[in-house]
């Protein structure tokens, strides 16, 4: 055991993992900049400028006031779930980054149930938001908590039965494998994507993907306008924190396996000097994902919301026999050819 | 490597704890809990057995049982709700109107 | 090393199991048996059956134990039952009976020898699809009846008026 620890192989997994974890730390950082100023840019205002360049140091700020704000934990709170659920919330989001491969041999590790290692993880973070709601002792969040997590596991049936066709085609279920099968092209220019081969699947992905999340349009459970903040009213400063953080790592997650199910991981053109081609496919990576974000943030910049039983209803008698119906006729294509 | 002796032997603690619940506890929540640690060591010990003989109808069956877990788990706690609407209680020893 | 993550998450399945009793509150004993079940996965790692530990993290302890917090959550129930319990002598008989039978067990089963070496299995999903759609076809067919019927069940069960 002793000689596993010392070894070249877990140095390089413990360098992967510390480089993973980093960069989606600062990627929650620097999301919140994003995500305000794209915001504020549609809704013709300027957003952040104050703090440095373009307001960049604004995310910086705002940690720092985090830190230093007074923690408050309610009398009537049950305090060990209170200070358990946004720890809860977290870990899961962050947990999925393990198995996602951001390069050709930039991976943590490859499982070969991977994507339904991210399914699994996902599903443990409800349990953060039910646990926080319901710790609080207060009304609003009992309610968001409860609203927010039935959405949760409506969608994530849909979620997980959208990708059926993708694992079907590619016939597996490990992540680096789905990414590997889709890297040449066809007549020499459309590239061998899953979108191209499932389209319907991912428009039942990408709008599962954002109720998953509890993102606008979807975000009843912590809407402003109706519900104080949903399910984290009670919650301040590092707590508070966490929660948003797990928000932002769990939209990542979802953009991430949403390129790499359906527009190629990292593949892409690969051009110039051997050093750069070593780069290249994590930066082709990290474009998609940014796409996938950006699409995120536009989709609340105009702030639509469904209302709940408009929510549910979408997500059983429409998402949910979609994707079945995806399912079904996927079985039956691949059959006669 | 790890024997599979003691594969089983985890499984019959949880077992047996299980069981114990049911000794112990009164409230039908907690009854219902005992019951899924009872079935959770027989998927162990199905999985064990899985392993040593290397056929898969061991993994099969514990498909099953979580199934039958699932369906269980769901009745059961429809079955609480409608108890707790009428009595008020979750005492499963209060719930004795038809002893003689 | 795999020993030492064996026993490591035997024991931690085995203490939640016991918190799942020791607990007065039922939402605790209810996240106590999460963190089993998330235990128990792991032990299925350790014997080669990943799918299967993926499928009951994703049903057990994500969609089965979800129904269990909603429930507990809604009936707001106090914390412990007080008054009288008629059936006081079973705790007394509990306890000796439930030892007996793990000594019985543990000596029976300490240092047995399997007849041959552990076969190599790994339980990919190709192997347990194709098991369970040749083989097993007619249970899978029957065991989707038993959910339906479990639904339509639970749903009368707990709907306020028929």
């Amino acid at each position: 055991m002793i000689a596993y620890f010392t070894s070249y192989d877990f140095g390089l997994v413990l360098l992967k993992i510390i480089v993973i974890f980093a960069g989606v730390m600062n990627v929650v950082g620097l999301l919140s900049w994003v995500e305000r100023k794209v915001m504020a840019r549609v809704q013709m205002r300027p957003g952040p400028t104050r703090v440095g360049p373009f307001g960049l140091l604004q995310p910086l700020a705002d940690l720092l006031k985090f830190v230093f704000k007074e923690e408050v934990i309610p009398l009537q709170a049950n305090t060990f779930l209170y200070i358990a659920a946004p720890l809860v919330s977290l870990i899961p989001a962050f947990l999925s980054f393990a198995v996602v491969p951001f390069g050709p041999s930039f991976q943590v590790t490859d499982l070969s149930v991977g994507l339904l290692f991210i399914f699994a993880v996902t599903s443990l973070g409800i349990y953060g938001i039910v646990l926080g709601g319901w710790a609080s002792n207060s009304k609003y969040p009992l309610m968001g908590a409860m609203r927010s997590s039935a959405q949760m596991i409506s969608y994530e049936l849909s979620l997980t039965l959208s990708v059926v066709g993708v694992v079907m085609i590619a016939n597996t279920l490990s992540l680096r494998e789905l990414v590997v099968s889709q890297e040449s092209t066809w007549f020499g220019f459309i590239p061998r994507w899953y979108v191209f081969l499932q389209p319907l699947a991912f428009l039942i992905y990408v709008v599962s993907g954002v109720a998953e999340t509890n993102r606008l349009p979807f975000d009843l459970a912590e809407s402003e306008q109706e519900l104080v903040a949903g399910w984290h009213t009670e919650y301040s400063s590092m707590k508070f924190l966490m929660f948003m953080m797990a928000e932002y790592a769990n939209m990542i997650a979802v953009s991430s396996l949403a390129t790499i199910l359906f527009l190629g991981g990292w593949n892409g053109p690969m051009f110039g000097p051997p050093l750069l081609q070593m780069v290249l496919p994590i930066l082709w990576f990290v474009l998609k994902v940014g796409c996938f974000i950006f699409f995120y943030i536009l989709l609340r910049s105009t702030i639509p919301r469904f209302r709940y039983d408009q929510l549910m209803r979408f997500g059983w008698k429409v998402l949910l026999p979609l994707a079945l119906a995806n399912i079904l006729v996927t079985s039956f294509v691949l059959a006669i050819i | 490597m790890i024997p599979v002796a003691w594969y089983l032997i985890v499984g019959a603690v949880l077992f047996l704890i299980g069981v114990l619940g049911f000794f112990i506890k009164r409230n039908i929540i907690s009854l219902l809990l005992s019951v899924e640690i009872m079935l959770n060591a027989v998927n162990l010990t199905f999985v064990a057995f899985s392993a040593q003989n290397g056929q898969i109808s061991g993994q099969i069956f514990v498909f099953f049982v979580l199934v039958v877990a699932a369906a269980e788990a769901a009745v059961g706690l429809a079955l609480v709700i409608a108890m707790f609407r009428n009595r008020e209680s979750l005492d499963v020893d209060r719930s004795n109107l038809l002893k003689w | 090393m795999i020993q030492l993550l064996f026993f490591f998450f035997a024991a931690v399945a085995v203490g939640a199991a016991i918190n799942v009793l020791a607990q007065k509150h039922v939402l605790y004993s209810a996240l106590s048996l999460i963190l089993m079940l998330t235990a128990m996965s792991v032990l299925f790692i350790l014997l080669r059956a990943d799918f299967l530990a993926m499928i009951q993290i994703i049903v057990y302890a994500g969609a089965i134990m979800v129904l269990f917090t909603f429930v507990i959550m809604l009936l707001n129930l106090p914390t412990e039952e007080e008054g009288s319990d008629p059936l006081r002598w079973l705790k007394f008989i509990g306890i000796p009976f439930v030892l007996f039978f793990l000594f019985l067990i543990v000596g029976t089963l300490w240092g047995v020898e399997p007849l041959r070496a552990p076969a190599e299995l790994v339980g990919s999903p190709a192997a347990i699809g194709t098991s369970l759609f040749k083989d097993y076809l007619l249970p899978f067919e029957v065991t989707s009846l038993l959910i339906l019927i479990a639904l339509v069940g639970a749903v009368i069960f707990a709907k306020k008026d028929l």
